[in-house]
């Protein structure tokens, strides 16, 4: 931990207990300086709450929160060098664009000729040159956000807060915003924690990212890690699919009951007799559904030993009337054991 | 947008005119009385028309006296429903409290309960405690109503506006105060205008409450109403209430159209 530098948020046996409900429960978190960090979880699951106490909106039941070593809990928000990107953008309806995004230095007293030049820097930033003038009810939802983000990146905080910003946005422009919000914090170079329930965006954007269910952290890691070696059950479901194989089965295809998961598309369709290598699971049974994907085809797999598995292949030749014809057929999957993740039961 | 299957027939029509008529022929009576010349009796249709009253109306310096009255009255108890609404409504809307319901409701029950047990109530309790009947206690009575007009303007607004934006603000370092006066107040604008008048309006025109609460000062609805028992010079009763209309209905189309005007934003 020494050779570690400060992180820029350090969460410290945080709680939030609104009455009964544990919204988030011993919380433990660093994150670092320069971090594209990413809390992912369901709703409900205390992400968007944790968010919230880095932010001073919510304050802790117990423990720490540290920001670069300086305890925050306690702290008004206006008391805090973070800035939050809200979900509904929060624009000031009755202010031009210009006007919402110096907010901030208008509160800090910048001169008006000062301001005007760094909020048409930031303008430019988020690709909105020229708007200054509009109302935000004249803009779209996209432009809203990019306006929501030089509104917050203005003051130049040590860390901005990002809860779900393109959740209201639709699909292409959400990937292409993904992008894009990933390119500004390259380069303004500050910490961004996002937060969010889609588990592709965690997986696309972020440098780590954290896990949440029911107010607790599943795992924390890189996302290659998160999708690769999930440890927990949970994890395992919740981040991409997984099939989840225990007890008979588990004895049946390792000779061990404990718990695994393997990644659909890790599993190999084959004909039944074909020679199976060594380190490999196998089992047979029958394909019971065919869901054709474009790109992929989904094939829920019946076993011949009970529970079925979702394998998917890629379109690399096939087309949908021979991947549709696949139904029923007795199969042979295959998959090297390596690709087996034992979980815990935790969560 | 009105496809001719949507024209209300003909039937429909007839019955809104009647009923406008019903409602407002009674208005337009008064205004046609402040220019008869007969001063004594209402004669139908009046014997001829004159401008002579409103000259008589102006030179009555007891008219002059209520019409003072009810102004400051009403000014000053304006001010404090929008002090007291907005407070109100900011409290209930902003946080939740033990018995939150219940404070709003107690809020709104004046303007729903009869103004004769408001005035009744008042009476008995300014007896109980030894306030002696005034100025003040007219405006006790006016601001009883007039706070309800405020804080149901400032809650239906405060209901649309996202709650975030005062979060927003507060993270761009903003302190409360600021937050208030930069993004709360501009975005309540309209609606404490709107409130105002309203309130300015029904308390210009009170007479139940104010009989109850005031002394020996006379408000101009209560100058009228003692007018009416009077013969003499009766078309200056009508002038005056062609004022009373004026003042308080030009308000009330205002705040109508304010409140319109934000809802089609």
């Amino acid at each position: 931990m020494s050779d570690q530098p400060v992180p820029a948020i350090r969460f410290s046996g945080v709680s939030r207990h609104f009455g009964e409900v544990k919204a988030v429960d011993d919380l433990n978190l660093d994150i670092y300086d320069g971090e594209f960090f990413t809390l992912l979880g369901p709703s409900g699951s205390g992400k968007t709450t944790s968010l919230r106490m880095v932010a001073g909106f919510d304050q802790p039941t117990s423990g720490s929160i540290q920001l670069f070593g300086n305890e925050v809990a306690g702290l008004p928000p206006y008391e805090r060098d973070v800035a939050t990107v809200f979900q509904d953008y929060a624009l000031f309806p009755h202010m031009t664009v210009g006007e919402n995004v110096g907010y901030g230095l208008m509160i800090r007293k910048v001169s008006k000729p000062e301001r005007q030049q760094q909020v048409e820097a930031m303008l430019n930033l988020v690709r909105l040159p020229d708007m200054a003038g509009r109302k935000p009810s004249q803009l779209s939802g996209g432009q809203r956000q990019r306006v929501a983000l030089a509104r917050a990146l203005i003051t130049h905080p040590r860390v901005l807060l990002l809860d779900e910003p393109l959740g209201a946005l639709d699909l292409k422009l959400r990937q292409q915003m993904q992008i894009e919000l990933k390119a500004i914090q390259q380069q303004v170079g500050i910490t961004f924690i996002y937060v969010t329930h889609d588990q592709e965006e965690a997986l696309t954007m972020s440098d780590r990212l954290a896990v949440f269910n029911l107010g607790r952290v599943e795992q924390v890691g890189t996302p290659a890690d998160i999708y690769e070696h999930p440890t927990t059950e949970f994890v395992a479901g919740f981040v991409g699919t997984s099939n989840l194989i225990r007890g008979q089965l588990a004895q049946a295809i390792v000779g061990s009951p404990e718990p695994f998961s393997v990644r659909p598309e890790k599993i190999h369709i084959q004909q039944i007799g074909d020679p199976i290598d060594a380190g490999h699971c196998s089992a047979t049974g029958r394909i019971d559904e065919v869901a054709y994907l474009g790109m992929l085809t989904r094939y829920i797999v019946a076993l011949d030993g009970g529970g079925e598995l979702t394998v998917v292949e890629q379109n690399l030749e096939s087309t949908s009337m021979e991947v549709m014809a696949a139904r029923n057929k007795p199969v042979l999957l295959v998959w090297s054991r390596d690709h087996n993740r034992v979980l815990s039961e935790k969560g | 947008m009105h496809s001719e299957s949507q024209r209300a027939p003909w039937l429909l029509k007839l019955a809104t005119a009647a009923v406008i008529v019903f409602l407002h022929f009674p208005a337009v009576i008064i205004i046609l009385y402040a220019f008869t010349t007969d001063d004594r009796t209402f004669t139908f249709p009046p014997p001829g028309l004159t401008l002579q009253w409103f000259g008589v109306a102006l030179q009555r310096s007891d008219m002059w006296e209520a019409f003072g009255l009810s102004l400051r009255v009403a000014v000053i108890a304006t001010g404090a429903a929008l002090i007291l609404g907005t407070l109100a409504a900011s409290a209930v809307h902003r946080s939740k409290f033990f018995g939150r319901e219940a404070i709003s409701f107690l809020v709104i029950l004046p303007i729903a309960l009869p103004g004769i047990v408001t005035g009744i109530a008042l009476r008995s309790a300014m007896s109980l405690g030894n306030i002696p009947f005034s100025f003040l206690t007219i405006i006790i009575g006016h601001a009883t109503f007039c706070v309800v007009t405020v804080y149901n303007n400032v809650i239906a607004r405060y209901r649309r506006t996202g709650k975030s934006q005062v979060e927003a603000s507060m993270d761009l370092g903003a302190t409360s105060f600021q937050t208030f006066r930069f993004v709360v107040l501009p975005n309540i604008a309209t609606a404490l205008l709107a409130g105002g008048m309203l309130a300015f309006a029904l308390s210009f025109d009170e007479v139940i409450v104010t009989t109850f609460t005031a002394g020996q000062q006379m408000t101009l609805p209560i100058w009228i109403f003692s007018q009416l028992t009077r013969p003499r010079q009766r078309p200056v009763t009508n002038v005056v209430a062609v004022f009373v209309l004026l003042i308080t209905f030009i308000p009330i189309i205002i705040a109508h159209r304010l409140t319109q005007d934000t809802s089609a934003e």
